[in-house]
């Protein structure tokens, strides 16, 4: 008989399952981010050849591709990067924790309420509060308004713990909240506070300043390696509350921690790129159809998320007649996408 | 009537009990399902919960499980107060098997096997040739290793429930908690199922489990926990506890308790209103 269970790898006292597959389509996944990425850098209207964007990157380049990659286009690639990792993880960690692939940021109201906050100081109190409020302020400003609507619909949606079904209905009527006060907002605003709203409200990537690129940078990074400490005991809660239970993990603080980050995480991108739409919903569900695995895996689902933004907005901006915001092409590739693999795993 | 039933059950835990509650009351909110409830579950055989439906059977158990937080009263696993302990610590000691649980789809049963091993893995060591040996025998010794690849939502609710019990095995525990681990299955395949549960004890598992069917319970158990209303009416070997008078007292149930043909324990034979033909009285 073959070997039935899966094989482990040790390095000295570290050991882990070792999954070839998973390993290879995250690695493939890690090599065509890093691709994009470069290329993202390289094309524009004064592109700098790829084996320039490598050396410079690495700290060997020449001194004029330097200012064109450093200053003007690596705040937008890094933004790209940063904010489809954190889009891709959060979901991946909602759906996870909601057992439920609708489970995505953008329904539990952090979009939402990240998007009030930012209308609201763009256009309530007209040019006065924009003008003191600086980029940075508004990113802040939107990363607060995220966090406080993704932990109320957490304190409405619990009732002697979390269910998935009541966390996505609560967070389907608060985001309708939201949506409803944004419409109010824009209504009532100012023609040219309406158009400085807009332009935020599509999401993009454009015009990222380093600063707001390292805010989000770091968060997510602290961020990140939270997720990655708790991780582990994550993963018998795929099985439900008592059968985690039973296998001995405190499964409300895991997930309270877990669900925690998810908002934070995704409050951090939409306000360093706006609400870009379905990069959360759709990374973990193709990641986990790339990589065969009954539930999202984190980093995948980060890098197909990093993959989809930095690929859509080299799209948005170069292949299209007119410039695009990214959040139409982010929905317009990866629907499609998602929609061919439910189809192909129908047919077989 | 109540009290004859009761065979000898002490106030507080038995010396060689490794599981036990003590004046226990638990509820959920302000409903008190069991009030102030005794009950020790003896080492090494297979015990057996039964009783009407909302009695607390389910309830117990989960409360024996450290699932539910009693609010009053402790329940005591090897010397310690269950709620004081670990939870990872609880893992290592005691098995437990919701309620019909339920696997993410196209999960392997070998993956789902192998997660039994939680409770003795850490961040760093996260698999283990202990590990690996652990689960392939808990796959052989319920019957499922030539499923190993196949996804869990594939198979039938029988040999899924053999899965889900190789699972709780992997755990490595000697004391098994198992919810209605019946339930949705047809007769054959809960014979089948309780089969398997009698190999676990007879390779020196204590289990105790929630059953609705009381001809299987009978049959399967050594130790017999009858339940009303959140209390225990009687606790025993079947032969000693299974009698019509019972029946009747606990579940409102008119039945004939006669030999087992094939057994050695009480068979219980309801009588409902049609096809009955009593001889003299019943």
């Amino acid at each position: 008989m073959k070997a039935a269970v899966a094989p482990g790898v040790r390095l000295g006292s570290v050991s882990f399952v070792w999954r070839p597959w998973l390993a290879l389509v995250t690695l493939v996944l890690t090599a065509a981010t890093f691709l994009v990425f470069c290329l993202s850098i390289s094309i524009g209207d004064f592109p700098i050849g790829l084996s320039q964007v490598i050396a410079t990157l690495f700290g060997r380049g020449e001194q004029v591709d330097e200012f064109v990659i450093m200053d003007l286009r690596m705040p937008r690639a890094l933004a790209g990067l940063v904010v489809g990792i954190a889009l891709g993880v959060s979901g991946a960690l909602t759906q996870s924790i909601a057992r439920n692939p609708l489970a995505s940021p953008d329904i539990l109201g952090i979009t939402g309420g990240a998007s009030v906050v930012a209308v609201s100081l763009v256009t309530v109190s007209g040019g006065a509060t924009a003008a003191v409020v600086s980029s940075v302020g508004l990113s802040v400003a939107a990363l607060a308004g995220g966090l406080c609507t993704g932990l109320l619909v957490y304190f409405l949606a619990w009732r002697r713990g979390i269910d998935g079904f009541r966390l996505i209905l609560i967070g389907i009527s608060v985001s309708a909240m939201m949506e409803a006060i944004t419409t109010w907002l824009l209504v009532k605003a100012d023609i040219k506070d309406v158009a400085r709203a807009q332009a935020w409200l599509v999401g993009s990537l454009e015009n990222r300043s380093w600063d707001e690129v390292w805010i989000a940078l770091w968060c997510s990074l602290a961020l990140l390696a939270v997720v990655s400490c708790v991780a582990f005991q994550f993963k018998p809660l795929h099985f439900g509350d008592e059968v985690a239970a039973g296998l001995g993990v405190r499964y409300s603080m895991v997930r309270a921690v877990l669900l925690l980050c998810a908002v934070l995480l995704a409050a951090v991108a939409v306000s360093a790129a706006g609400p870009v739409p379905f990069v959360a919903l759709v990374a973990p569900q193709v990641a986990m159809r790339l990589a065969r695995c009954p539930t999202p895996p984190l980093v995948a689902s980060g890098m197909t998320g990093a993959l989809l933004l930095i690929g859509s907005d080299l799209v948005a901006r170069t292949a299209l007649p007119i410039t695009l915001p990214v959040g139409v092409v982010t929905a317009a590739i990866g629907g499609p996408f998602l929609v061919y693999l439910l189809v192909r795993a129908n047919l077989k | 009537m109540v009290t004859q039933y009761i065979t000898e059950i002490e106030s507080g835990v038995d010396d060689t009990s490794r599981l036990a509650a003590k004046g226990v009351s638990v509820g959920y909110g302000a409903r008190t399902v069991i009030d102030d409830l005794d009950v020790a579950i003896p080492p090494g055989v297979i015990t057996t919960i039964i009783g009407p439906n909302g009695c607390g059977k389910s309830t117990l158990l989960r409360t024996l499980s450290r699932l539910l937080k009693p609010t009053k009263g402790t329940v005591v696993l090897d010397g310690d107060d269950i709620v004081k302990l670990k939870t990872r610590d609880v893992a290592k000691k005691l098995g437990l098997l919701p309620q019909a649980p339920v696997a993410p789809e196209g999960l392997t049963v070998s993956d789902l096997v192998a997660r039994g091993r939680h409770p003795h893995q850490s961040w760093l060591r996260q698999w283990s040739s202990d590990d690996a040996a652990i689960v392939e025998r808990a796959l052989a010794m319920t019957g499922v290793a030539d499923l190993a690849d196949r996804p869990v939502d594939s198979l039938s609710g029988g040999q899924r429930q053999r899965v889900w019990i190789s699972m709780t095995l992997a755990q490595g525990t000697d004391l098994l908690l198992l919810d209605e681990p019946t339930t949705y299955l047809d007769l054959a395949h809960a014979v089948d199922v309780l089969d398997l549960v009698d190999d676990l004890h007879e390779s020196g598992c204590a289990v105790v489990m929630v059953l609705h069917d009381l001809n299987l319970a009978t049959r399967y158990s050594d130790n017999l926990i009858v339940m009303r209303e959140g209390s225990i009416l009687a606790q025993g070997h079947p032969r000693d506890v299974i009698t019509a008078d019972l029946l009747e007292e606990a579940f409102g149930l008119r039945a004939k308790v006669i030999d087992d043909p094939v057994g050695d324990r009480p068979l219980i034979v309801p009588i409902g209103r049609t096809h009955v033909q009593l001889d003299g009285n019943s």
